[in-house]
């Protein structure tokens, strides 16, 4: 890895976080200010490049696929949510949805203590490195590995799903969980406090970019990619790959759980969709758009097709499986390092000319 | 120092129907030189696959420096016990530097076991040993087929190994290669190290191998000189004659 002050593209994405978090910050007093509405979007689109990050850093730097990290970002997104109703409730005396539809009068007794962030904060870190842990340990000891373990993850999340469709567990049915009405005393609707939870976001963003990025230049990270490129041949020089794997497993989980915290009081709304198989799917195609590998390729992914997303569910939203879809055959067959092939293409041979050079003078 | 670095006690190895070790034992010593020659399928690699803790035995032990048993240890264990191998197909971390290569060799382990000074003189030195000092920065991703080899050989003597098992180590190298390979194989030699060595060219073989074991079908054939393996008619009829 470039040092860091060698590292341009690196350099350019955290100056383009830092100003985008000060024209947040400062929305409400200077001209140039941005709206609510544009700082919502640009909050979310933050929250998913977070989660990028997440998957790069197990995907891209360690080899291993998951396609069920919208389970991690699901943990976030619910413990979060059930943080804002029971906070909402407490201020505002609004009893949730979920419990009008059940006909529930009180909070169940595991709802205890949610109106409290910091408890509402360790539940997070606790269930997610419970539930990665225990499901990383098992898969990494028995050496599952590959599409193996992608499918499995696949598999996981589409449990949760199931799970979470059910009405009677008390975490909000298929109807999810909606109607936050305050964040930390204030109302959530509030153009302040929408534009605070974007540079929240922003920041949150460039502190995980740049953890991420300290991570990989320290010695942790080299064994990553060692392990990444052969893990058969760094076991054999003594080192013990599952610890590696499942710190860096985990570690990932936790930075999407955190993803998911901030992108729910965003939105507004969170129901078992989000741990549909598809999102999950999509993180990989973001990664794999941006440049798997790469941590400014992974948040250019993220931000670049959810902007696209943004864009098109208002204007033409049947096209996008079909955009979504060819963008995925592009990269697999032009540009399999992303878009960083593309950053590329100025100073390398496309690879087709190299192959026509080499191949002509046999066919003559 | 002396004795028997690697016992082979009586290991079988079988993949599904097939016996790819067949009830072999074999003893290697510190201080040698050791090659392990025979036709392709004769379960070389798979014995070092056995002694690395890749492949599990059915039956048998492997036994480590007289009295550590290291037949069921994990591949890490094994390798920070100071037995550690070269692959046949040349393994390096694309995405890494020749330089961290060594390092990671040399550190050996999760855990550090050398100071960041100590780290990097071994680092150097070993870089020198194997003519890698001016390619250090380089990704080993842009090295030659060779210089891929010699750098997995610097990683995996980094650590300083009692046992040290090279499995083929100059396929695919030029004349010249082979015989810079050689005279590295000769320096690596001490009285507390053993250095297991599989390989097809008999002459490389005859240059460095102090004894060789010639293996067939999952057995010993032979062990002895390479002048008598030459000399010997089972030795040319199943191997060296074709």
């Amino acid at each position: 890895m470039k040092p860091l002050t060698q590292d341009f593209p690196f350099l350019s994405l955290l100056a383009a976080l830092l100003v985008v978090a000060f024209v947040l910050t400062t929305s409400g007093v200077a001209p140039f200010g941005v709206s609510a509405y544009l700082a919502n979007a640009i909050g979310q689109l933050a929250a998913f490049a977070v989660l990028a990050l997440a998957l790069d850093l197990i995907w891209g730097y360690l080899g291993i696929l998951s396609l069920g990290h919208g389970l991690f970002f699901g943990i976030g997104g619910y413990v979060v949510a059930m943080h804002l109703l029971k906070h909402s409730h407490e201020v505002t005396g609004k009893v949730p949805d979920f419990m009008q539809f059940m006909g529930w009068t009180e909070f169940p007794f595991y709802w205890a203590g949610f109106d409290f962030f910091p408890y509402a904060l360790i539940v997070t870190v606790a269930v997610t490195l419970l539930i990665s842990g225990i499901f990383g340990y098992v898969s990494f000891r028995s050496r599952v590995g590959g599409v193996y373990f992608a499918i499995i993850t696949q598999a996981l999340v589409y449990v949760a799903m199931l799970l979470m469709f059910r009405n009677d567990t008390g975490f909000g049915g298929n109807n999810g969980m909606t109607g936050f009405a305050v964040v930390f005393g204030r109302p959530i609707g509030g153009s302040g406090v929408v534009i605070a939870m974007a540079a929240v976001s922003v920041i949150v963003l460039g502190l995980t970019l740049l953890g991420c990025r300290m991570l990989l230049a320290s010695r942790f990270g080299m064994l990553m990619i060692a392990a990444r490129d052969d893990e058969v041949r760094l076991r054999t020089l003594g080192y013990e790959t599952l610890r590696l794997k499942l710190a860096v497993w985990c570690l990932s989980a936790l930075i999407a759980a955190l993803a998911g915290m901030l992108y729910v009081p965003q939105v507004g709304i969170i129901n078992p969709r989000l741990l549909a198989p598809e999102l999950s799917l999509e993180i990989a195609v973001w990664v794999a758009i941006g440049g798997r590998g790469h941590l400014v390729g992974a948040v250019i992914g993220a931000v670049l097709v959810n902007a696209v997303k943004f864009w098109l569910s208002a204007a033409a939203p049947e096209l996008w499986p079909f955009i979504l879809s060819g963008l995925i055959v592009l990269v697999v067959l032009v540009f399999p390092n992303g878009l960083v092939d593309l950053a590329k293409l100025k100073l390398v041979r496309p690879m087709g000319v190299k192959r026509l050079a080499s191949e002509t003078p046999e066919l003559r | 120092m002396g004795g028997v670095a690697l016992l082979i006690d009586n290991v079988t190895v079988e993949f599904g129907s097939f016996r790819a070790i067949d009830a072999l034992s074999l003893a290697v010593d510190f201080g040698e030189v050791r090659a392990l020659i025979g036709p392709n399928g004769a379960g070389k690699t798979t014995l070092l696959d056995v002694i690395s803790g890749i492949a599990r035995p059915k039956q048998g032990r492997v036994m480590f420096d007289d009295a550590t048993d290291i037949t069921r240890a994990s591949e890490s264990a094994i390798a920070q016990a100071g037995v550690r191998r070269k692959f046949q197909k040349p393994s390096v971390f694309e995405g890494l530097s020749v330089r961290q290569h060594i390092a990671i060799g040399a550190q050996g382990g999760l855990r550090r076991s050398l100071s960041q000074q100590e780290l990097m003189s071994r680092v150097d030195e070993v870089l020198e040993a194997i003519g890698l000092s001016n390619l250090a920065a380089r990704p080993a991703s842009e090295l030659a087929h060779g210089q891929k080899q010699w750098l997995e050989i610097g990683m995996v003597l980094a650590s300083n190994p009692k046992v040290l098992m090279l499995d083929e180590p100059v396929a695919g190298l030029t004349d010249e290669e082979t015989e810079r390979t050689a005279a590295l194989v000769r320096s690596l030699k001490r009285p507390d190290r053993a250095i297991v060595v599989v390989e097809h060219d008999m002459d490389f073989v005859e240059r460095i191998a102090d004894r060789v074991t010639v293996l067939h079908e999952g057995k010993t054939l032979f062990e002895g000189s390479m002048a008598n393996a030459r000399a010997d008619e089972r030795v040319v009829d199943v191997y060296l004659g074709r």
